[in-house]
């Protein structure tokens, strides 16, 4: 029989030796098993004698317990290796795209109108909407601009056999809802509207957006002030200088045309501006009194003002677009840019 | 209008630029549209005289002249005009001079050669000196042009002119002395309009005028003037100025209406004399008389229209143009001059119901001022006998209603004047702004009683007085107010199925959004919708746009045909927009849809992931996520025969109500027709059925644990999912909380004509944990169920 010292020398050794959890495991049951060399020893005890027994008893479980600690102590260590290979084996590279459906857009006009409204929502104007197959009433008469009137010729309509038109202008929202909604109103209405116009800077359908703000005072003051704030928080600048310029509309009195400073160029003079500096980009001006009396509103008890911009135009003034029929054409590569 | 600033500052009188003139035209009202100088910047052009011409003697289109410079110079210039001709005076650029050329560079003035034979200057026309865009030859001056002089002073070419943009109710501004005055009241200028001294009568004849329609004429007056020189030549400084505004010279007589016309804004006619017989009725035309129109074309009358007639027949169609047949021409000698004044409501529209657009319909239908025949009349009578001498008859001014004269009176009130512009202007304020305006006015207690000038067509209400007094101040003067109002707080309804809420689900999921136009092909919308009762436009932009459209489909499919023509293969497009058609009575009746297209591949190119075409079942499945939007309401699929589906591949979609939608493959026929090379799937809704979602409501979630059991069975083949779904349902077993279907199988191992179906039942109670007797009994259940209802049979 080995000496406790020899067999603990080999079980030392193999328990380094051990290169995987398994075989380390082989190496515990070979000494500390039911019948592993170290339980063999104990069982040995009883033929020595019997002042012997304590001392050598005490000397094999003090050897088993070492050995315990040594086995666990490798195991540990293999269990690190272990995970620390499985750790290099999982690496990825994380510069590889990710597995992706792609997400779309929205389109411009759109993300323009949505734009608007919150601005608008914030004033306190709520939506509203209207047909675009449109009478004459609505579009025109109601709007002070009678049969005949040099006015009409401006609008370039199109119309259907029956009399009806396609609306030129969402003006006649302002009818519609007047008719309906007593004073006092905040309404802003978008809008597909025609004009039978196709050149580079004309399409027959575009957008528009129209206000109306009817109360018992409302005043040119405030459409100036209103139309100011609205220009500075679409454009998220804290100055935009604006000016008004007299101008006719049947439907408004007194009527303006709004510039803002050019955004471009800041007023130096650029190809966008056509070297003014300013940018002409909305119609406006208090509710002419014959549009109040013909929806029958009392124009001595309220007044009110309205206003009226092309979409496109805006849409094209923040996202820097140069060219209007590409808003039509639907190229993905030009609707992805707005995702 | 087109206005020169030399003619505006014989009249107005201002140390001002013409750029801050030009701004303040701008800012009141009167745009100005651009600005171009009469000539450009040349320099040593002077006026010559051809002495002689001959033949270049190598070259056949260019003639060798000798022109006297005036400067006691004969030189020889060869040309290359085709008017050159001995004895005419033309613009001459001598040796040195400059013209500046469009492109930006100059052309400097050298002795030459040309083919052999030298020159000494250069013969100009109107385009070298930049005073037209194109021109037929050498610019030819009148027999009294001082030879020698400089061209830029004897033709006044210091000179720009603005063109402004005249408002439709400014009829008033479309004149010289309109612009004038304009520019004198919002530059708070004096205006000085010369006097127009009255003409005395040579003889006594007059033309009898018979005002048959008062309504619509109140007031003409006639001349007759006999003896003119209709060879006599129209002054150089008139024909630059019809130049700068752009009116063509054709004959004295004929320039000057049309000089009185620019001048004072009153059209004028001349008529031949001799044409004419009887005397001038003023009438409306009988339906059906003709007219031979001053441009060749004949007119057909109708009972609305106002004419000047002579005894026999219509001469003229009143206010809008002349007849052919009694117009001057170089041979009239005796001439009756007409200015009248016509109603602009009996004007307004009636030349572009024929078709016509001229200066004078331009101005009556606005409002010409009914106090300026006479005067137009004494300034055409001057001019003619300046020009072409002749006998002067008496001035006629017919009256026919005197109440064209009168002035309204208009009550203008301080307090309407705040509550309109948001300011208060004070009385001296507003007074001066009144006396600028040339408005009669008195002060009364509840304001202002203010009577309009004549001319201005456009006051005639308080509101009318409240803008002119905001622009003449300048709009600048008003303030922006920002005012704190009482906040209005909307009730947002959250169950409303909104846009936003679409849009965003779509675009989640890859679509792009288009925006189309709601006119399209008529030939695509009949193969898109054939049964749809459409609406014609009856002036289309062009004939591909013709009708509205029907269904969203037919612009977004010109869409991704348009993108797969550009190497874009994959394309997912949306659209929320009107759709159009007209219901049993005729009437239009708009809808908006949804409507999306997908083609292409299901992923974008990517390495981790296997790609295939999509199919049916993607274009479903965002579908049926975009009805999920809609809870509360209950959805169903239904194969439908469709114009516009792959028959194999076409849905209908609806709700217990209505049909909602469609979707499906795009028919290989139409695919073939619009040339695209890979399938489409496509789908519509209308969403005027889709606009209620419910609240959510909170439901308890049960403890106890759910319970899985699958199942493997046989059908037919026919069997549509929805029947599977159906028997499975009517089993009405409360624990039978949800099932699903996770594979369908045919081939392989399954009998002709059946395929495997594997369902997957999920089991849970509220109050306990199910019991293996009780599941086998709800399984068993569902067994039967869909044994009766489909002949199902487990596998
Ligand atoms: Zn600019």
């Amino acid at each position: 029989m080995q000496s406790l010292l020899e067999l603990m020398g080999h079980a030392h050794e193999q328990i380094s030796q051990a290169a995987s959890l398994a075989a380390l495991d082989q190496v515990r049951v070979l000494y500390l098993g039911k019948s592993g060399l170290l339980t063999e020893q104990l069982k040995q005890l009883g033929k020595l004698p019997h002042e012997e027994r304590k001392a050598a008893g005490a000397e094999i479980n003090n050897a088993k317990q070492a050995l315990t600690l040594a086995i666990e102590d490798r195991k540990q260590s293999l269990q690190a290796e272990a995970l620390d290979a499985r750790l290099q084996a999982e690496k990825v590279d994380v510069t590889l795209p990710g597995r992706r459906m792609d997400t779309g857009s929205l389109h411009p006009v759109t993300l323009t109108i949505q734009r608007i409204s919150e601005i608008f929502a914030q004033l306190g104007f709520s939506l509203a909407e209207g047909p675009e197959i449109e009478d004459d009433f609505h579009n025109f008469t109601a709007l002070n601009i009678p049969e005949s009137h040099p006015a009409r010729a401006m609008h370039d309509t199109f119309y259907m056999d029956s009399g009806l038109l396609l609306r030129t202008h969402t003006s006649s929202v302002q009818i519609r809802y007047m008719e309906h909604n007593p004073p006092p109103l905040r309404i802003i209405a978008p809008g597909r509207v025609y004009r039978c116009d196709s050149d580079m800077t004309h399409s027959p359908m575009f957008h528009q957006v129209e206000g109306l703000m009817v109360d018992e005072d409302v005043t040119f003051a405030d459409l100036k002030g209103i139309l100011e704030a609205f220009f500075k928080a679409f454009f998220e600048v804290d100055e935009l200088p604006t000016r008004f310029r007299a101008t006719f509309f049947p439907f408004t009195e007194p009527s303006a045309e709004t510039d803002i400073r050019c955004v471009h160029c800041g007023g130096d003079g650029c190809r966008v501006c056509k070297g003014t500096g300013w940018l002409e980009v909305m119609g406006c001006g208090m509710v002419h009194p014959n549009v109040l009396k013909n929806v029958g509103i009392d124009s001595e008890k309220y007044t009110g003002f309205a206003f009226g911009f092309g979409v496109e135009r805006l849409a094209m003034l923040r996202y820097q677009i140069n060219d209007l029929r590409v808003m039509f054409d639907n190229d993905v590569r030009f609707l992805k840019q707005f995702g | 209008m087109k206005v020169s600033e030399k003619w505006l500052r014989e009249w107005i009188d201002t140390p001002q630029t013409l750029d801050a003139i030009a701004d303040k035209l701008t800012m009141s009202g009167c745009e100005v549209e651009a600005r171009d100088p009469v000539a450009t910047a040349f320099t040593g052009i002077v006026v010559g005289h051809v002495l002689e011409r001959e033949k270049h003697p190598d070259a056949d289109k260019l003639s060798v002249c000798k022109v006297d410079n005036g400067q006691g110079e004969t030189l020889q210039i060869v040309c290359g005009a085709q008017n050159v001709r001995a004895g005419i005076k033309v613009p001459l650029a001598l040796i040195g001079a400059v013209l500046p050329l469009p492109d930006g560079k100059e052309l400097k003035i050298k002795k030459g050669k040309l083919r052999g034979v030298e020159s000494f200057g250069m013969l100009c026309s109107s385009t070298e000196l930049g005073m037209s865009d194109k021109s037929d030859g050498l610019l030819e001056l009148p027999q009294d042009a001082p030879v020698g002089a400089d061209i830029r002073n004897y033709l006044k070419l210091d000179d720009e002119v603005i063109e402004l943009a005249i408002t439709a109710n400014r009829g008033d501004c479309m004149s010289m002395i309109g612009v004038a005055r304009e520019t004198a009241l919002v530059m708070d200028v004096p205006l000085h309009v010369p006097e127009i001294p009255a003409q005395a009568a040579h003889h006594d004849d007059a033309f009898p005028v018979d005002i048959q329609a008062a309504d619509a004429c109140p007031r003409y007056a006639g001349r007759i003037i006999r003896n003119i020189n209709p060879q006599a030549p129209t002054p150089v400084w008139m024909q630059e100025k019809l130049r700068r505004a752009g009116i063509r010279s054709i004959s004295a007589t004929v320039d000057v209406t049309n000089y009185v016309l620019l001048e004072l804004g009153q059209p004028m006619h001349a008529f031949d004399l001799d044409t004419l017989q009887g005397g001038i009725v003023v009438r409306y035309a009988r339906d059906g008389e003709t007219l031979v129109m001053l441009d060749g074309q004949t007119a057909t009358l109708r009972s609305d229209t106002l004419v000047i007639a002579d005894a026999a027949k219509p001469v003229a169609m009143a206010g809008i143009m002349g007849g052919e047949p009694t117009c001057v021409t170089a041979s009239t000698r005796n001439v009756f001059l007409e200015s009248a004044h016509f109603r602009p409501a009996k004007i307004m529209g009636k030349a572009r119901s024929y078709g016509l657009q001229t200066d004078s319909a331009a101005r009556f239908e606005r409002g010409v001022d009914p106090d300026m025949p006479f005067k137009a009349m004494e300034r055409a009578t001057q001019l003619i006998v300046e020009i072409c001498g002749g006998e002067v008859g008496p001035l006629v001014d017919t009256c026919a209603d005197a109440s064209v004269l009168e002035r309204k009176s208009i009550l203008l009130r301080p307090e309407r004047i705040r509550r309109v512009l948001g300011v208060v202007m004070d009385d001296a304020g507003v007074e001066g702004v009144l006396a600028r305006l040339n408005c009669e006015f008195s002060k009364s207690d509840a304001g202002w009683q203010v009577q309009a000038p004549l001319a201005r067509f456009d006051l005639t209400i308080e509101e009318d007085l409240i803008e002119e007094l905001a622009r003449v101040r300048g709009y600048d003067s008003i303030p922006a107010e920002l005012r704190a109002r009482a906040p209005r707080i909307a009730q947002p309804s959250e169950t409303a199925v909104g846009q936003g809420r679409l849009r965003n689900l779509l675009v989640a999921r890859g679509y792009q959004e288009a925006v189309t136009f709601s006119f399209v092909d008529p030939k695509m919308e009949l193969t898109l919708a054939p049964t749809a009762d459409n609406i014609t436009l009856a002036n289309p932009i062009s004939a591909d746009l013709g009708v509205m459209r029907s269904t969203l489909w037919s612009g977004l499919l010109r869409s991704v045909a348009y993108n797969l023509n550009r190497q874009q293969y994959r394309v997912r497009l949306f659209e929320i927009g009107p759709a159009f058609h007209q219901d049993a009575d005729g009437k239009p009746q708009q809808r908006t849809m949804l409507s999306g297209m997908i083609t292409g591949n299901l992923y974008p190119e990517q390495w981790g992931q296997a790609n295939r075409p999509v199919d049916f079942y993607d274009l479903k499945g965002d579908v049926e996520a975009l009805l999920e939007q809609v809870t509360g309401t209950q959805f169903y699929f239904a194969p439908v025969a469709h114009a516009a589906l792959h028959p194999g591949q076409s849905a209908e979609i609806m709700t217990q109500r209505d049909v909602v939608g469609w979707m499906g493959a795009l028919h290989p026929r139409i695919e073939e027709k619009l040339g695209l090379e890979q399938p489409v799937y496509l789908f519509e809704v209308d969403l005027g059925l889709l606009t209620q979602r419910t609240l959510p409501k909170y439901q308890a979630i049960s403890r106890f644990p759910a319970i899985r059991r699958d199942l493997a069975l046989l059908v037919k083949q026919d069997v549509l999912a929805v029947a599977l779904e159906n028997a499975v349902k009517k089993t009405a077993i409360p624990q039978l909380v949800s099932y699903y279907l996770f594979d369908v199988y045919s081939g392989k191992g399954i009998p002709d004509g059946q395929k495997s179906v594997a369902l997957s039942l999920i089991l849970q109670d509220f109050s306990r944990t199910l019991e293996e007797a009780e599941i086998n009994r709800i399984v068993d259940a569902v067994i039967a169920s869909l044994q009766k209802e489909v002949g199902a049979v487990l596998r």
